[in-house]
Formats: structure tokens, sequence, C-alpha cells
């Protein structure tokens, strides 16, 4: 329908969207985005508030199944299988596509259980402890809570709160990371951590984020995408969208002449 | 109190550093802005306002002091009733009192069979109730959709809390006591007992577990839990020093009932101590209630130190659910 300004990126593609629309009730909250997600790539959706990149996000690991009356119209593909398939497990495409939230909601429990939980209940069958460290390694929190691995997560920074939800979301070996703004509730110093971090998970995982914060996509991410209510108007490598924008609309929201 | 408001709400004196009055190019000297006949836009007369405050500040203490009135008297009376039971009880109160079987003669009356009704029908009520009530509270809450099944389900819930306890009482008799056969047993008050607190059992639940951010759910979700997961790891932990604690009051509401037992036809002169829950039982607030009929002064004062009893009782269950919520908090 929309004749956008897309570039798609080359290489193996991991998620991909046809033509794929989503209802709240009445209201559209995308509309036919057609997308491509390169595999271990860092991919921004950018936009203004209610453009429907979050929307979208969460269609990939079918986290809008869990809102009553949404609905989906065209296809989402994972590795070239349609995730809303009839034989498609909604709770196995959560394990292997993981996702980190705007505000970090670490469990009221250890930070040894926040990470151990999702292994457990997908019957993990290795070393436990082993995995527990390696995920905290990852994701760059192991040596601020080597020592207090059963203090309550809650008495962690937001910093450190955001990195453990990473840490458990890779606990699970996923193949994608969905970010939802995950860096927007947090201070400068704690959003380079979270930077810095979405840099070195690239190499084994294909991330996705969402963010408000158009320096941070330009920082993170390799290739962008520009949504305005409910459409994709432009997709590419991020350096080209930035300095060199092809549609109008592109153009005005990154200079900031509106959103 | 009153003053440092009175003084941190005064209006600043110098709104000229406030931002968000735009005001024409500035001149070169400063002009107030009422001055221009055109400032529309920044316009101030304080001549419009009449703030009143030292009458809106009396009315808040006025308010104040008229809620701490109500509390008094409320607290007051509550010491009133306390001391009056202490004074006449307290003189009664012995082991044997605490064993012994009803008498003829008040002065060798005891509640102990009264007291372990009391005891039977709780532990056998709870029992019965919490699984329900729990269990109807996670439905309504996790799994019922949004739909007019639902709205009905919760609408009768909110109105049965409203029920008369007799009325459970004639219901208690004719389903328990005839229909299923239990006869005049703690088996079937306890059945009767449970029906007329699951409705606050219920509500108090759903709002422990209405508590719970959605984002917790999310999380679970996300890490590929199904939703007996989530609600088994983290929605009902997490709510349940709020379901304890409703569930205990509404316990502590149950053995404080005699209305619904005397229909269920507890006895009023029990000889035995029951140790079976088809056994026919007396309860605490229903032997007060037989003794207080009575015209001697001596059965007056059992039945006051049956009320001390029956206090006690109350608030060890009340500091029960205190401690339990504390325990289950701490944990995270």
């Amino acid at each position: 329908m929309s004749t956008a300004a897309i570039t798609v990126p080359p290489g193996p593609v991991e998620l991909e969207t046809r033509d794929l629309s989503v209802l709240y009730g009445e209201t559209r909250a995308l509309r036919s985005v057609s997308i491509k997600i390169p595999d271990r790539r860092v991919v921004a959706f950018i936009g203004p508030s209610g453009c429907g990149k979050s929307t979208l996000l969460r269609c990939f690991n079918r986290m809008n199944d869990l809102i009553p009356g949404a609905r989906i119209e065209g296809e989402a593909l994972f590795q070239g299988q349609n995730l809303y398939a009839h034989d498609m497990d909604a709770v196995d495409v959560r394990r292997r596509i993981g996702m980190v939230f705007q505000k970090p909601n670490p469990f009221p429990k250890s930070i040894y259980d926040n990470v151990a939980f999702g292994p457990r209940v997908n019957g993990f069958r290795g070393n436990m402890e082993d995995l527990v460290e390696h995920s905290l390694h990852r994701a760059a929190l192991w040596d601020e809570v080597k020592d207090r691995l059963d203090a309550s997560a809650l008495t962690l920074s937001g910093g450190q709160q955001q990195r453990l939800c990473i840490a458990r979301a890779l606990a699970v070996e996923p193949e994608v990371l969905l970010m939802d703004e995950p860096a927007s509730a947090l201070d400068p110093i704690a959003t380079q951590k979270i930077e810095d971090l979405i840099y070195q998970l690239k190499q084994d995982y294909t991330v996705v984020i969402v963010t408000h914060n158009m320096q941070q996509a330009a920082r993170v991410s390799e290739f962008t995408a520009f949504l305005y209510i409910g459409e994709l108007v432009e997709y590419g490598p991020t350096q080209d969208l930035f300095t060199n924008p092809r549609e109008e609309r592109t153009e005005a929201y990154i200079t900031g002449r509106f959103g | 109190m009153t003053r440092k408001e009175t003084t941190e709400r005064r209006p600043p004196v110098a709104p000229s550093s406030t931002p968000s009055a735009p005001r024409p190019t500035p001149g070169p000297s400063p002009v107030p802005p009422q001055a221009g006949p055109q400032s529309a836009v920044a316009q101030r007369d304080p001549s419009r306002f009449a703030p009143h405050l030292e009458r809106r500040h009396a009315f808040g203490t006025v308010f104040a002091i008229a809620c701490l009135l109500a509390t008094m008297l409320a607290i007051v009376v509550l010491f009133a009733l306390l001391i009056d039971i202490f004074r006449d009880g307290t003189g009664r109160l012995s082991r044997e009192f605490l064993t012994g079987l009803p008498s003829r003669f008040p002065g060798r009356a005891g509640i102990g069979a009264a007291l372990s009704g009391s005891v039977w029908t709780l532990v056998l009520t709870a029992i019965v109730a919490f699984p329900l009530g729990v269990g109807t509270a996670i439905w309504l809450e996790e799994y019922a959709r949004e739909s007019r099944f639902k709205s009905l389900i919760e609408t009768n819930i909110a109105n049965l809390a409203g029920v008369p306890s007799i009325v459970y009482g004639i219901l208690g008799l004719a389903v328990f006591v005839r229909a299923f056969a239990l006869g005049r047993s703690i088996l079937a008050a306890s059945f009767t007992l449970a029906l007329l607190i699951l409705p606050v059992i219920i509500i108090a639940s759903q709002e422990a577990i209405k508590a719970v951010p959605n984002t917790i759910r999310l999380g679970a979700y996300a890490l590929g839990a199904t939703k007996w997961e989530t609600i088994r790891h983290h929605v009902f932990p997490m709510s349940l020093p709020g379901i304890l604690t409703g569930t205990i009051l509404a316990l502590s509401r149950a053995i404080g009932e005699a209305a619904p037992v005397i229909l269920i036809g507890a006895l009023g002169f029990m000889a035995f101590v029951p140790n079976d829950p088809l056994d026919q039982f007396t309860v605490i607030p229903f032997q007060i209630y037989s003794w207080i009929s009575r015209p001697q002064a001596g059965f007056h004062e059992i039945a006051a130190a049956a009320s001390i009893v029956l206090l006690v009782l109350l608030l060890t269950m009340n500091a029960a659910a205190i401690w339990l919520r504390n325990r289950y908090t701490r944990r995270y």
C-alpha cells in the first residue's frame, strides 16, 4: 500500500512481516507493514508516540496475544515460519524471541532466581549455576552482583535491574532480543552501559530496539525504521536515514519539527 | 503545620522570572505587565482573587478535629466494653473453666466443649473456604475474559457478601443438615460458615491479585512461561500476604457468628467434648448467648469470661494474620 522508501538489508532474514496490520478493537495501530529484519544486526524502530513501533515489536514475540481485543492481519515470519500458524506455540516463540521492557521489571525474588526462573520452567537440564553466571556475565552485571546472588533483585539500582532483565532474557538462550525503549527510564550512565551491551550482543543475537531517542538509534543500530501513524515510512541503513532521509516526513521528524 | 503551609503557598511576589508568560519585545526599561492596554497575555490583577487563606486553613483544622473525635468515640466505646467484660469475667477465668463442661451451677460450668467446638469449626471452615475462595478469585482475575457472565458472577458475589448470616443458617439447615444428611454436626456448621465467608475471601483475594503489577506477568510470559507457571511462581506468591490477611479476617468473622450455628442446631447444653467432625457441637458465641439469657448473675459472669476467651482467640488470629503478612512480604 505505502510506497515507502525502503532498502532491504543484505544477508539472511531473521524476522519479517508481510502486509501486517494490527487492530485494537476498531483502532488500526499498524497499517500493512512489510519489513525484513536481518540476522545478527541491530535494528532500531523510531517514530513519535503512538506510531505503532511498540505494537510492531510485540508482534514478533506474540505479546499482542495478551491484549484483549487485539487482532492481526497479514503475516509475521520468524526464520521463514509463520509466527501465527496454528502449530506455533506462543510459549515457545517467547522463549526463542526474548524481550526487555521499558521499565525494569525484575521479579521480587533473589537475583539468582530471577535468572533461573526462565530456564527452570523451560526444562533446562544443564548446570544451573553456570548458566546463571554466564548469563549475568553476558549482561555485564556479574562483577556487581557475584557476592550477593541471594539478595533481592529490588535492592539493585534501576540500571542494574534492567541489565538483570537482559540477563534473565538471555538465560533461556533466545535467538532474537526485542527491546522496548530499554533505557528510557534510566540515567545517562546506565543508558551508556545498556548501549555498550547492545553493541556486544549483536554478535550472537538479532536485536530489535524501539527508542524515542534518536541519538540512541544512531549510536546502536545498523538499520533504522521510521514509523508514522501506523505506517512504515522509511527503512534503511541508519547512517543514510539520519544524514540523507529520502522521505519528507522522516526528515521532519529527525530534525525535530514534530513528534 | 498550618503556618508552614501558608508561607509556602503564598503566591510569588515577583513573577518576572516565570517563563510561561511570553511578552512582546522587551523595551529598554521593564514595563509592568498591566501597564500596556494590549497585554492580555500576561494580565495580572490581584484584586480579582480573594484567597481567604485563614478561612480555608481553619476549615481544614475543623475537619481534622471532627475526624479525631469520630476516632475517639469508637475507641472509647470499645474500651468501655472491654473494661465491663474484664471486670465481670476475669475472676472466673481458670484452667477448670477452659476445660470444664457446662453445668446447672455457674460455679462449676466450663467452656471446654464450646472452645473445642469453635476450634474444630474454625479449622474445617478454613480448609473448605480457602481453596474455594482463592480458586474462584484466581479464575475471575486471571482466566475469565471480560464478559457479561463474569460481571454477573462478580455482582452476585458482592451481593452475597451482604446477605444476613441467618439466611446462610437457613440454607445450611436445608442443604447440609437435611439434604446431605450431615445432621447437626460440626461438618454441617463448617460448610455453612464457609459459604458465609466465601464472598469476603473471594473479594479480598481478587484485590490482592489485582495489586500484582501487570509488568510481572508480562515479564514471565516473555521468558516463555505458561499462564499456570506465571500464576504459580509469581502472581500467587506475590498476592499471598493479602489473600491470607483477607482469609483470616473472614475466619474471625466466622468464629464470632452465633445465628447460623443456632439454626444448624448447635446444642445449648453440650455435655461432652466433640472429637469427630460428625459429632454434635456448640460454639463459644452460642454458649455466651445461652448463658447470658439465664436469670442468675453467676451465669452472666461466666458469659463475660467466655467473651474474654473469644476475644483472645480473635486477637490471636489477627496477630497470626499480621505475622503471616510480614513473613511473606519480607521474603522479597
